[in-house]
């Protein structure tokens, strides 16, 4: 089946743009990835749009289809009626680069601010035993593909230029809860979390839980226990030094 | 001409995939200034797509395995072809390369007493493959990105600049490699490279006395890929042009499994852990079709009846394997076949059927990726019906020629590690084995490229006539062509793509590759009258017309060593030459640019040429790891004259 679709992407640059409206064949089983790519062989050849694997894989795609911050290469063009109009917008958290393209060098930035894996000084490669059930809670957070789509959708800093130096954002508070949570890792991040990266600025509203593209449990497993580590050394040095002390024993 | 953004750095390494990453970190842990180039943002490289796993001969889930297995295995699969020594480097050091990425913060899937678990793949004897379920590969680039972060951090530490040491220019692609004439006797060294960011369109010019490529495959020219729009065999056509040599290009490797419907999906991988982990491979008629399709170099190493291929998953001391998990060029030949003979799935694929060998909970933890993959893409809920697969085009064999220890190509302190180098996979790569590469080679290609530096007398020099030159051919797509009507790049694209898919496939004839060279030459003209719509920020045409000089020159080259090698090898298969011939074997095809000295001046897709060399032979104790019966299917006699078995089979007669 194959009909004509439309549509209306935003193309523009730093300096401004506007929704242009195009009408393109759709095909059975497409994507809208698929249908942006149609246009750019043959109605709009400088279209800028990322990606890299079109399957979901690597994060390059994100963008926002009729408002909703989505994956372009993981939206079916069948959840659409052929008489809708489907808008494709670029993420509106990130400064414009050109047509769906934002500059995301926020992310990076943020992710070089959190104290990297930090390895016991007496184990050699080789050596590392974990338990399958001690190494999930993180292997949950390390199938983030960093779309960044939560980090877009996420109303602390959507909208709040002025918030983005205070807060790494889902994704980068989420990176703290997995170093945190591997069995091995000697660093404390928890004091930090708070006072440097913003994670008291996440109401838990789990905006970016329901954007997740790969289904990470973000504000559940991540955030919420992350808070709950910071109210328990905030108000009870004791369960601290308990913490602590249980931890070199295992 | 407006002034160009220049940079200096000891070791330039283009590419941030897997091999890319680990040459960098080892460059910068040797203390010399280094700069990653990639074409798309830091950590998509291609290598986060690899899903199943990466052999390293660990022994964690069975002991008996060790590297000479792993060797064993490695040469099997490429069919006795492989450069021995990158095999065999391979095999030894790949171990130690998967515990450094715990060390760098990794978290593999665990066994029970809390060690790497590994899982079966095609060709490997034994459960050789680190996983963390089906998305192996995004956990190694992370992790690696994440080291290149640690690494950046304690520059920070010590001199305030993130940026002191190593640094990543993301979205920034190479276009030209820069060698200096008046360098060192013999090949002009290099000293460069040349290339444009794509945000802005501007130029950007690398110094640098080394240069370590690493920027993957091909996969981009054919129709039918599991490969991005990456592999465009960028690092192939820069050596080419810079003066170095390919092998091996005849041996692409088409995956047997590849998503066949819908259409705008075909080709997507569907990982051979599928099969791995128990998932077998029916036709039409509900047959497992494999067990016919045993070839006469693998008999009596595979199962004969499906229930010991079935008892084997639990018991591979006292059972062989499944032919499901035969080489993947057997298995890709095997499900054409099915298909042209009439036993294909409606879309012309075959069955690949996990959905009534284990519990839907069981498929869902063990394979998360192709659940979703198949539930989002196609509809298709894997754990209640088989999925349909067809062969896709996946890997290249061939690249570029280096010296095993070092990386280094023919052209002197220009390296290459990962897909783009040639040698190790020989005529077919095993699965898990790329990843392993990525780590063995990436690391001895940094460490190459810091002696290399360390040991320099004199810092090569840019030609500024070469800069020019090679901002000319850039901008060319944007003049105006009054001759001609003026190509679209897309079109063209997609004219190449069916090319090779049609022509240079997986079954090839001496015909169809007499065309596929004529109908490149038609596109390498045409290319030349391409026309670019827009400005020069952010504009995917023109990114595509650049590429395009690329695609071509290595097409050429596939085509032109798949038309000499007349034998059929891993793959490379001639319907004209069906059989295996010794004399092959010991011979490679080396590709080199015909006009390497004018490329930049003339032609803005420059000639290749293709010879037959012979092998290094494989050195005696490596040789005598295997058991002569079975070398004698491969190699001529006069080659195993020297085999210990020889003497007390033969009695010594000659
Ligand atoms: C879907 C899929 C699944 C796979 N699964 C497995 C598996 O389970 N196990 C396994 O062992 N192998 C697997 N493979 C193969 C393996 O993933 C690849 O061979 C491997 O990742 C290649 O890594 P690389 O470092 O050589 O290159 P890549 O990871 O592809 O990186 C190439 C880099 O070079 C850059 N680059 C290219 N050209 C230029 C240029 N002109 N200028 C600047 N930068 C440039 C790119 O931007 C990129 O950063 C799989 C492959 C695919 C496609
Ligand atoms: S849960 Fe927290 S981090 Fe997530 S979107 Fe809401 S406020 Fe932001
Ligand atoms: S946590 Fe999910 S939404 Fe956020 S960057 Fe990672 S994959 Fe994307
Ligand atoms: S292109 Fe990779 S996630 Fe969409």
């Amino acid at each position: 089946m194959s009909y004509k679709g439309r549509f209306r992407v935003w193309r523009g640059d730093a300096a401004g743009g506007a929704l242009a409206d195009y009408t393109v064949e759709v095909n059975d089983g497409e994507v809208v990835l698929d249908v942006l790519h149609r246009l750019q062989a043959t109605q709009a050849p400088d279209l800028a749009v990322r990606w890299n694997c079109k399957a979901g894989k690597c994060g390059s795609c994100s963008a926002e289809i009729n408002g909703r911050p989505r994956l372009l290469c993981m939206t079916r063009m069948s959840v659409f009626a052929p008489t809708d109009v489907v808008t494709v917008t670029p993420m509106r958290t990130f400064p414009v680069l050109r047509d769906l393209v934002t500059d995301v060098s926020f992310n990076y930035a943020k992710a070089r601010e959190v104290p990297s894996f930090t390895p016991p000084a007496d184990l050699a490669p080789g050596e590392y035993r974990m338990a399958q059930v001690d190494v999930e809670r993180s292997q949950e957070f390390r199938k983030c593909i960093e779309c960044f789509l939560c980090q877009d959708t996420c109303h602390v800093v959507r909208d709040h230029d002025e918030n983005k130096e205070a807060f790494a954002g889902p994704r980068f508070l989420m990176r703290i809860a997995e170093l945190e949570m591997h069995p091995l890792d000697v660093a404390d991040r928890v004091p930090a979390a708070q006072d440097e990266h913003g994670l008291g600025r996440c109401n838990i509203t789990k905006c970016c839980t329901e954007v997740c593209p790969e289904g990470i449990k973000i504000t559940d497993n991540a955030l919420i226990p992350m808070k709950e580590r910071v109210a328990d050394r905030r108000y009870d040095p004791l369960v601290w030094l308990g913490r602590t002390i249980s931890r070199r024993r295992d | 001409m407006t002034e160009i953004e220049r940079h200096d750095y000891d070791v330039l390494v283009i590419g941030a995939g897997g091999a890319g990453l680990r040459a960098a970190i080892e460059a910068r842990e040797r203390g010399l200034r280094t700069a990653i180039v990639c074409k798309s943002l830091f950590g998509k490289a291609h290598t986060v797509m690899a899903e199943g796993g990466c052999a390293a001969a660990m022994g964690n889930v069975n002991e008996h395995d060790s590297w000479q297995v792993h060797f064993r295995d490695t040469m099997r699969g490429g069919k006795f072809l492989n450069n021995w020594r990158m095999a065999e480097l391979h095999a030894k050091e790949a171990p130690d390369r998967v515990w450094e990425l715990e060390t760098y913060g990794a978290l593999f899937d665990r066994t029970a007493d809390g060690r790497i678990s590994q899982r079966h793949f095609g060709g490997h004897t034994y459960p050789r493959l680190a996983h963390v379920g089906d998305r192996t590969g995004l956990e190694l680039l992370r992790t690696m990105q994440q080291r290149i972060v640690a690494l950046q951090q304690a520059d920070h530490a010590a001199t305030g600049d993130y940026e002191a040491r190593l640094r990543v220019f993301a979205e920034c692609t190479v276009t030209e490699l820069l060698t200096d004439p008046a360098g060192a006797g013999g090949h002009a060294p290099i000293a460069g490279a040349f290339g444009y960011w794509r945000e802005s369109g501007r130029h950007v010019l690398f110094s640098a006395p080394a240069v370590v490529l690493a920027t993957g495959g091909i996969g981009k020219s054919f129709q039918v890929t599991s490969n991005s729009w990456e592999y465009t065999g960028d690092g192939h056509a820069l050596a080419l042009r810079a003066g170095a040599s390919l092998v091996d290009m005849e041996f692409v490797q088409f995956h047997p499994t590849g998503m066949v419907w819908p259409p705008s999906v075909k080709g997507i991988l569907v990982t051979e852990g599928v099969r791995g982990d128990g998932g077998v491979l029916r036709n039409s008629d509900g047959d497992r079709f494999m067990f016919g399709y045993v070839p006469d170099v693998f008999k009596g190493q595979y199962a004969q009846t499906e229930d010991e291929a079935d008892r084997w998953y639990d018991d591979q001391e006292n059972n062989r394997r499944t032919p499901d998990l035969l080489p993947r060029d057997e298995v890709a030949r095997a499900i054409n076949t099915e298909v042209k003979e009439g036993r294909g799935s409606p879309h012309g694929g075959v069955y690949l059927d996990i959905a009534s060998r284990m519990p839907a909970e069981e498929i869902k933890r063990r394979l998360p990726s192709m659940y979703h993959q198949f539930k989002e893409l196609a509809d298709v809920d894997i754990t209640a019906e088989p999925m349909e697969v067809g062969p896709t085009c996946h890997y290249v064999m061939g690249g570029i020629e280096v010296d095993p220890d070092t990386g280094q190509s023919r052209v002197p302190g220009l390296f290459a590690a990962g897909e783009c180098a040639g040698g190790m996979h020989g005529s077919n790569r095993l699965g898990g084995n790329s990843l392993s590469d990525l780590l063995v080679f990436g690391r001895r290609a940094g460490l190459g490229a810091a002696d290399y530096v360390t040991g320099l007398e004199r810092r090569p020099a840019i030609r500024e006539a070469d800069v020019e030159t090679a901002a000319a051919m850039t901008l060319a797509p944007f003049e105006a062509h009054p001759a001609a009507a003026g190509e679209n790049p897309y079109t063209l694209h997609a004219d190449l793509q069916r090319v090779m898919n049609d022509l240079v496939g997986i079954i090839r004839t001496e015909a169809e590759m007499v065309a596929a060279l004529d109908r490149l030459a038609e596109l390498r003209a045409r290319v030349h009258d391409v026309v670019v719509e827009g400005h020069r920020q952010y504009n995917p045409g023109w990114h595509l017309a650049l590429d395009l000089r690329n695609m071509l020159m290595v097409s050429e080259a596939v085509a032109s060593s798949a038309l000499l090698r007349t034998e059929s090898r891993g793959g490379h298969t001639r319907e004209d030459h069906p059989g295996l011939d010794p004399q092959w074997r010991h011979r490679v095809l080396v590709t080199h640019c015909v006009d390497a000295s004018e490329a930049g001046a003339g032609a803005v897709v420059p000639r290749t040429a293709v010879e037959a060399a012979e092998r290094v032979p494989m050195r005696a104790d490596l040789l005598a790891l295997f058991d002569l019966p079975e070398l004698e299917k491969y190699y001529t006699a006069p080659e195993l004259a020297g085999h210990p078995g020889r003497g007390s089979r033969q009695g010594g007669t000659p």
